[in-house]
This record gives structure tokens, sequence and C-alpha cells, in this order.
């Protein structure tokens, strides 16, 4: 038995060497727990992405009351396309319209925090760079989602990044990104790059704010976080019900767990 | 009261088996009393049942089976039924606990030899309960209708498309309903997940049941308790199930639950392996994932088939990998049931196994490369190898027999790497074929040479 286990834990060693995946996006560090942070992210949703992108399994009642808003001001402030506090957060534009002018309709982004998490939305709203390829329609482009359909919405309070590349051998054949780092100027990206002779050298790319939005790179990216807080809260509302009833399940159950125990010892101190 | 209680007691037997039920499944039925860990996981298989079969009919009560509704009407329960969103994750994590326990339950069977005589057909009851349990899931994976819903189910059914003489499209075409997966399937499966299926399986359970209280069960020494009884016929090695095995499954219950809930709760896509993150995608017949990986108690068969590169020959090796098992009781018939006292090469053999089902499941979940379909490749062929070293360590084999064997899964061997020869992968396929070399080495010389296989006396009595 103990040879079983013990081969099968050797054998497995060499799994977790083999686990390892692309590009890693930086990390979100969100907090679902955190209402400012989620009200803030709520008021970035419904002014900057909800005028392509709905959040149709989201009613708006729920919204005030999960994120700790009085109703009245959720009426006041983050409807813009209704009047009813229980409607679902729908949108008017029409998805045949929508595919006709960004290539593909702008998804909804109910549960896009469970589909994509939490890192990479906040990677992907933190790297768009200015690419002048007339190929672009927005004159944009994207780090985590190469010529990704969407434009550049947040660049108001960004501003615009440009690609600064830092000197690569003559014959590189292929890169990626290693490592993604948030800087007070934009985003550091550090890349691999492979040269014809097959050898792997580093460099480091820099997204570089060359013209300034409303906010700087730090509270631009806070902006950001707080949005992808609240997309990932939107992706499952009930989550923090579900970790607070979950203590409680556990703390049962292990109360029961004893009472089971005892029994069962007490009905088995005959057997020998 | 107790008069009448023990009044309606009498009434009803007079009418209904109550009493003798009762007594021959549980109060009389005999157990023997060295039962361990591993004898948790029968019980636990029913309660994850119950769970599957309880939460199930409450989110059919709100679930709607129709291409259009179907990953709306999933989030409606995650967000607007009370407590739906437990409901839900109770029964999808519900899925893979009950693989887990199953999977367990197996090994048990594995190590203690539960399969041989007298109970072979108990096992092949089981086996019957775990084809239907992976054709349940199978069909339940569609129904929160996401992309991998999709893709998984698109990926499967074109399965029996590599079916010869044209029989193919035909049928694939009749499982769908539809040319593409469509409305039309996913009326079918949540027909067939929340009906047809279940309904088998109770019936497979209560037969799997019954056929194990005729032949008694075994234990962790594979003795039959039945040799040694005592005047008044009741094994001197065996307990009452009640009271003794119901209030210690009760135990093994609480602490499942407590696991069961700390995922449910803490972390109810257990990492993207319970709910794969494409399927909070809704299903998109337009647009392919990247990569298409089935849940993970299917990965071990997926890494299988997708290591072989001829289609059809992958899924004959796929499907054989699974029903290989059914034959089980006739391959091993070493009369030594438990690893207890089959010498330590056995125990050697079955955890390799165990390792190999495990890298072909972590395989099966990744994005196939070249290295990792050489390994799942080196891995089936050692998988099927497990069930042959069983059949030769049957009996002391002569030295003649074993070459004899040795050379023709050589050759069999050296035929599958000529068929699928690339040269630039030569020196992969020289180098993983040491693995399989030295898995026959070790055992089937090993067996002659050395003392690794030699069993150790079987006690009278259990310890």
């Amino acid at each position: 038995m103990k040879s079983i286990i013990a081969a099968i834990v050797f054998g497995l060693v060499p799994l977790v060497a083999l686990a390892a995946g692309g590009a890693p996006p930086m990390s979100a560090n969100t907090d679902v727990t955190n209402q400012k942070s989620l009200q803030s992210g709520a008021k970035v949703f419904v002014n900057y992405c909800m005028g392509c992108h709905s959040m149709e399994f989201m009613r708006y009642s729920r919204l005030a009351d999960d994120i700790g808003l009085e109703r009245d001001l959720v009426a006041e402030h983050l409807m813009f396309n209704t009047d009813k506090i229980g409607d679902l957060m729908t949108i008017a534009m029409r998805a045949d319209d929508a595919a006709g002018w960004f290539g593909v309709p702008p998804p909804d982004l109910s549960v896009i925090a469970r589909a994509r998490g939490v890192d990479w939305l906040y990677t992907y709203l933190t790297t768009f760079y200015a690419d002048p390829n007339p190929a672009r329609p927005f004159g944009v482009n994207n780090v985590m989602f190469p010529d990704v359909g969407m434009p550049h919405v947040l660049w108001p309070l960004q501003g615009v990044q440009s690609y600064i590349k830092a000197e690569r051998p003559a014959d590189v054949i292929s890169e990626h990104i290693e490592a993604i780092e948030p800087d007070d100027k934009g985003v550091v990206l550090h890349a691999a790059v492979t040269t014809k002779d097959g050898k792997t050298s580093h460099v480091t790319d820099m997204l570089e704010v060359t013209i300034p939005g409303s906010m700087k790179p730090a509270e631009f990216r806070k902006s950001v976080r707080d949005l992808v807080n609240f997309l990932d809260y939107a992706g499952e509302p009930a989550k923090l019900a579900r970790i607070q009833l979950g203590y409680w399940a556990i703390i049962l159950l292990a109360v029961f767990a004893v009472v089971a125990r005892a029994l069962y010892k007490d009905y088995w101190r005959d057997v020998h | 009261m107790k008069a009448m209680l023990t009044g309606l007691l009498d009434w009803t037997d007079a009418r209904f088996p109550l009493s003798k039920l009762w007594n021959e499944h549980l109060a009389n039925y005999y157990a023997p009393k060295n039962f361990n860990f591993w004898y948790y996981f029968g019980s636990l298989a029913l309660l994850m049942l119950v769970i599957q079969i309880g939460s199930g009919i409450w989110l059919t009560m709100f679930y709607k089976p129709s291409a259009a509704e179907a990953f709306a009407s999933v989030e409606y329960i995650m967000r607007e039924v009370p407590m739906g969103w437990f409901i839900r994750y109770m029964h999808s994590t519900g899925g893979s606990f009950f693989f887990l326990v199953v999977y367990l339950h197996m090994f048990r069977g594995l190590m203690y030899g539960s399969y041989k005589n007298p109970r072979e057909l108990l096992w092949i009851l089981g086996m019957l309960i775990y084809l239907m349990m992976m054709v349940e899931g199978f069909f339940g994976y569609l129904l929160p209708w996401g992309q991998m819903s999709y893709w998984g189910a698109q990926v499967i059914i074109s399965l029996f498309g590599a079916l010869p003489f044209d029989l193919g499209d035909p049928l694939t075409l009749w499982i769908r309903g539809d040319y593409v997966i469509a409305d039309a399937t996913l009326n079918r499966f949540f027909a067939l997940h929340v009906a047809a299926v279940p309904l088998a399986l109770l019936a497979l359970v209560a037969a799997h049941v019954m056929a194990l209280h005729e032949v008694g069960s075994n234990n962790p020494d594979g003795i039959e308790i039945k040799k040694n009884k005592d005047a008044n016929g009741i094994p001197r090695d065996g307990i009452p199930f009640h009271p003794y095995y119901t209030v210690k499954d009760i135990w093994g219950v609480a602490v499942c639950l407590i696991l069961f809930a700390a995922v449910l709760f803490f972390a109810p896509t257990f990492f993207g392996y319970f709910i794969e993150q494409p399927n909070f995608v809704p299903a998109n017949p337009l647009k392919t994932p990247e990569h298409i990986a089935p849940v993970w108690y299917f990965t071990p068969y997926y890494a299988i088939l997708r290591a072989i590169p001829d289609k059809l020959t992958g899924v004959i090796a796929m499907f054989a990998s699974v029903l290989v098992f059914f034959v089980l009781p006739w391959l091993d018939r070493n009369p030594i049931k438990s690893v207890r006292y089959r010498g330590p090469m056995f125990k050697i053999l079955l955890g390799i196994f165990v390792i190999t089902f495990i890298v072909l499941g972590y395989l099966g979940t990744q994005s196939p490369t070249v290295a990792g379909s050489e390994l799942g490749f080196r891995l089936g062929e050692l998988y099927f190898s497990f069930f042959l070293i069983l059949w030769l360590h049957s009996k002391t084999r002569t030295a003649s027999f074993n070459y004899t064997v040795l050379g023709i899964v050589a050759v069999l061997f050296v035929f599958f790497d000529a068929m699928r020869f690339d040269a630039d992968k030569g020196m992969l396929m020289f180098v993983s074929s040491l693995l399989v070399i030295g898995y026959y080495v070790f055992f089937v010389l090993g067996s002659m040479y050395t003392k690794l296989n030699e069993p150790k006396p079987v006690p009278e009595r259990v310890t």
C-alpha cells in the first residue's frame, strides 16, 4: 500500500515541471468585497462599455443592492437607457449593425470575467497601443488580443500609448512576451527573441503614454482594476454569499462529523 | 404506542417483505469486519448518485433545453433563482465528485481483487454503471450550451464518423438529428440525460447491490469470510452491516461532504477542471475554440485517442481502453486476490497503472504537442500492457511461454511504430520506447529471475 502511494507521488512530480503557459498577464489584484471599487467600476462600465456591450443577465436593482448603492442614485447616475430599476442591463445597439461596424458584434459582458479571467481583462484593457497600419480600422492594436476589433474606448482616460521597441538583432525569426509589468510611464514588456542561429536573447519594450489622457498611468490602472473587479462581481453576483455560506456549511458539517465519529467509535468498541 | 407500531409492522410484513428486506440487506447482512479506508467509496458513490438526482430534479424545474435559451437559463439559475447557484454548483461539483469516488471505488477493486470469482458479475454490473455514468456525463455536458459543451460534443460525435463502409456519416447524422449540433441535438440529449440514462443507472445500481449481497463483500485480505462460519451459520469474521457499517459510513459521508462543500463553496469551477472557462462563452457553431478538451474524467481515454495518428484505430483503441475492464475477471486469474499477499511486483504494476492513468489524464487536458503525443502513445501501450501482465502473472509460466509472449509483444509494438514512423521524431520514438522495453524487462524477466513476484502466504482468517 505504502509503496503504491510512494510510486504515485514520485511519478507525479515531473507533471508540475511540465505545467507552463504562454504570455502571462499582469495580476489584477481585484477584491470583490471592496464596494468602493465595485461602485467605481460600475460607473466606468456604464459610461464607457455599455455603449456597445450589454450585460443582459444583470439587473440594475440587483447591482444597486449588491454594491451598496441607493436605488435612486443608480437610477440617476447609472441608468441611461431605462427608467425601471428592475430592468436588465441591455443596450440599444443591434447586433447586425454592430457586426457591420466592428466585424463582430461586441459580446455580452455578463460572464466575460469567468471566460477570460480578471488578470487577462486587466492586462488587455491596459495594453492598447497606437498602430499606424492602415489595416487597423481604429488606429490601435493590443498586446493581449492582437488585431482585436474593439477600438481603444478608454483613451480619454489613459491617453494613447506608443509601442517603443528596444533594439533587436537583425535576424529575429520569432519572439514572444515573457512578462508584462506596470510602469510610471505606461507598461513594460519583457520579450524573448530568437534569432536564426537558434539563440534566444531578452529585450525590454515599452508601451509609453505619448499623448496623455485625463489620468496618470497609475490612476488609469486603478480605474481598470475597479472595472475588472466589477466585471468579476457581475460574472457571479452570488460569489460573496457563496463564500459566506461556505464557512457556515463547513462548520455545520464539521460538528456533524464529530458526532458521527463519536457514534461510530462507540458502536465499534466491541469489534475486535 | 409500541404495540401499535409493532402491529403496523406485522400488518405490513404480511403484505410486503419489509422486515425481510431490511434483514437481508442490512441487519443480517454480514460484512467482513476488516474494511479499511478504501471501503468508504461504495456508500459514497450512492451518496453522489442521490445528490445528482436531487439537484438534477431541481435544475430541470428552471432549465430550458433549447439552443436559443439554454445558456441564458443556466445564468438565470445562477442569478435569479433563489439558491439556484447552490443547486447548480451542487450538480456540477457532484458530477466530478461522482467520478472521483467511482474511480477510487474501482481502484479498490483492482487492489484487492474484488472482481475475481465469485464476484465477476458484480464487477460487470459495476462496469455497466461506470459506462452509463460516462454516457450521462457526456449528455449532461452539452446542456449548459457553452463553447466547450458544443465543441466537446462535436468532437465526440464525430468519432462515430470514423466508422468504415460509409456508416459513419449516417450514424453521426442520426445521433445529432441535424447536420451540425443544434436544437434537435440538445433536446434529445436533455431527454436522455434526465430520463433514460438515470433510469438505467438506478436499475443497474440496484442490481449491483443485490449481486453484492448475494456473494458477500470482499475485504482487504481477499479472504472469503463465508468459508469460516460458526455453529449458527454466521461468518466468524463478519459483523452485521447495520449498525456497524451504517454508522461507520455516516462518518465517511460527513468527511466526504466537508470536502464536497469546500469545493462547492470555495472553488466551484475547480480551477477550470470541473467547469471549463470557455464554457462561459455561449456556443457558437461558427467559431472553433483554439483548444478543445473534455472534462477531466474523460481525458485519459481522450489522450489515448489523440496519440494514435489513424482516426479509426484511435477510436477503437479508446473504446477498447474502457471496455477492457469488462474482461478483467477473466484476464487476471491469479488465485490470490489481495495486493497484500501478491508480492512487490503486483504493487509496482498497479502503481504504474495508476500513474499511467493520471498522466494520460493530464495529457488529455493539454494542447497536443509532438512530445506529448509520443508520451501519450507510449503510455497507451503501457495502459494495455497492464492487462497483459495481469494475465501473464495469473499463474507460474514456463520460460518458453514468457519468451513467446515477449516476442509477440515486441513484433506487435515494432509494427505499430513502423506504421506511424516519422523520420523527424525517430529519436523521440526510440527514447520513449525505452519506457515500454523497461516495463516488459521488469515485469516479464523480473518475474522469472527475481523473487519480486513471489506471493506471500495467505492467512486463514482476516487480519
